[in-house]
């Protein structure tokens, strides 16, 4: 009896990777369109399919580095070669919690909402902990030209260097503009912003 | 309702409105502050007590009451019947959670139209909804009850995998599941505290105190109402009422949760 159990709960635990295709389509059943978020966000691309399909375990080596080069090649580092915008813009960008959601008004710039899983400026004792602290980020680090690329990179497209990383990718999703992008790397590395102080 | 209680409620709404309109920062901040000054006196006393006169009562275009509502353990049992939701019900052939099965007798007994329930079924300030009164009334009535789930129809177990299947789907412009921020111990949004739901320990925490009263809002709100808040954060279209992922998913937690004991209606902030 408790072998059957067993068999049965490792049939249970097994059926999610397997049953990939109908659970998409009685997902789809489930949701209706409301304002912005429409029926489409359900469709998923391949990161979110094979993200999807690993979890909760570990992704295989060959998955991981197959997610990571699929991202890697979207990320496109700003047009005039300049990475830092204005870092009081981006903290109002990490502020902000609002956008894309089917109560968000689309008209209004969306934020990034980066305060939600990571410590910013010493100032806002309001963060959470999904994200590490980005304290200090651009004095501990300086401004060289590899880390303002790695972490354009990384705002851009979490996924290229992490897969299935908690981060939605910013850049890639369009998620938030290249001016918006600019301006949170500001916040993270301008010695004047108060992410540095 | 003892006459202090309906006295400190009056007070509520402006109390609210004042101390509540603010962001998920200080919410725990918010939930303490109502405590101190309300100590246990949970205003979902009022949806309970109205849901049962609604039950009781004869109603709708078939002047029924929901005496013939069986909500699992036989016609009219409610006593403990929510600590064994959802379930497969044989004469709809589907597994239902609490909300659908409250459809389905409103619909079937007492001749209301599914579309009328559907669109009151969440409550707005003046105009309340029957649904929310009638499972604050129903779960309040499974108060220390523990959590069973033996899923022994295959349709609940079917029920299970769509649930795990949907918690962990990753979708949307955020990339988010519901496991990016319900899938690990001592996480945080902002200041609010987020339940491992992988956990049976998480789970049950969570699970146990909903339906609960929302400070925020001044409304009693239901898990299938918890579930489509959620999905909205996550940026997905709107989660069906009722539909197979919203009990798939209630289903999928309550299993995780099982053995823990019923104490909702609660209050949130």
């Amino acid at each position: 009896m408790r072998r059957l159990a067993l068999v049965l709960w490792g049939l249970l635990n097994a059926l999610p990777a397997q049953a990939a295709e109908p659970v998409n389509e009685r997902l789809r059943d489930s949701f209706e369109a409301k304002n912005q978020a429409t029926l489409e966000r359900l469709e998923q691309d391949e990161t979110q399919q094979l993200c999807t399909r690993y979890a909760p375990t570990d992704l295989p080596a060959e998955v991981a580095r197959r997610i990571q080069s699929l991202n890697q090649s979207t990320i496109k580092p700003p047009a005039d070669g300049q990475y830092l915008g204005d870092f009081t813009r981006g903290e109002a960008i990490a502020q902000r919690g609002t956008g894309w959601q089917s109560s968000d008004d689309p008209a209004k710039p969306a934020g990034g909402n980066c305060y939600a899983c990571h410590q910013l400026a010493a100032a806002e004792v309001a963060y959470g902990n999904l994200g590490p602290s980005l304290y200090h980020y651009g004095k501990l680090r300086g401004a060289s030209a590899e880390v303002l690329a790695a972490t354009w990179g990384k705002l851009y497209n979490s996924n290229a260097t992490e897969p299935c990383s908690r981060m939605p990718r910013f850049g890639h999703r369009g998620i938030l503009d290249e001016q918006q992008l600019k301006d949170l790397m500001a916040l993270l590395f301008d010695p004047a912003s108060p992410v540095n102080q | 309702m003892k006459p202090l209680f309906a006295k400190r409620l009056r007070g509520l709404g402006a109390l609210l409105l004042g101390s509540f309109a603010l962001t998920a920062a200080a919410s725990d901040d918010a939930l303490r502050e109502y405590r101190e000054m309300f100590g246990d006196d949970n205003p979902a006393a009022l949806w309970e007590a109205r849901g049962e006169q609604l039950w009781q009562t004869a109603r709708g275009p078939q002047h029924a009451s929901l005496a013939a509502c069986d909500l699992g353990l036989g016609p009219g049992v409610v006593k403990g019947a929510y600590a064994q939701l959802p379930r497969w019900f044989a004469d709809t052939a589907r597994v239902e959670d609490l909300e659908s099965r409250l459809l389905t007798c409103m619909t079937e007994l007492q001749g209301f139209p599914r579309d009328a329930l559907l669109t009151t079924r969440f409550g707005d300030g003046e105009r309340k909804s029957d649904l929310e009164a009638l499972a604050a009334y129903v779960v309040g009535a499974s108060r220390g009850a523990e959590i069973r789930l033996p899923l022994q129809h295959p349709a609940e177990q079917a029920a299970w995998a769509l649930g795990q299947a949907a918690f962990y789907y990753r979708a949307g412009p955020h990339d988010f599941s519901c496991a990016t921020c319900h899938a690990q111990a001592d996480k945080r949004i902002r200041l609010q505290t987020l339940p491992q739901l992988t956990t049976a320990e998480g789970a049950r925490e969570a699970y146990t105190h909903w339906p609960a009263y929302r400070i925020s809002q001044g409304e009693l709100r239901t898990f299938e109402w918890r579930l489509q808040d959620c999905y909205r954060q996550q940026r997905f279209p709107q989660l069906k009422f009722a539909s197979e992922v919203a009990v798939g998913l209630s289903l999928f937690l309550a299993k995780t949760a099982e053995g823990g004991a019923m104490a909702a209606p609660a209050i949130r902030r």
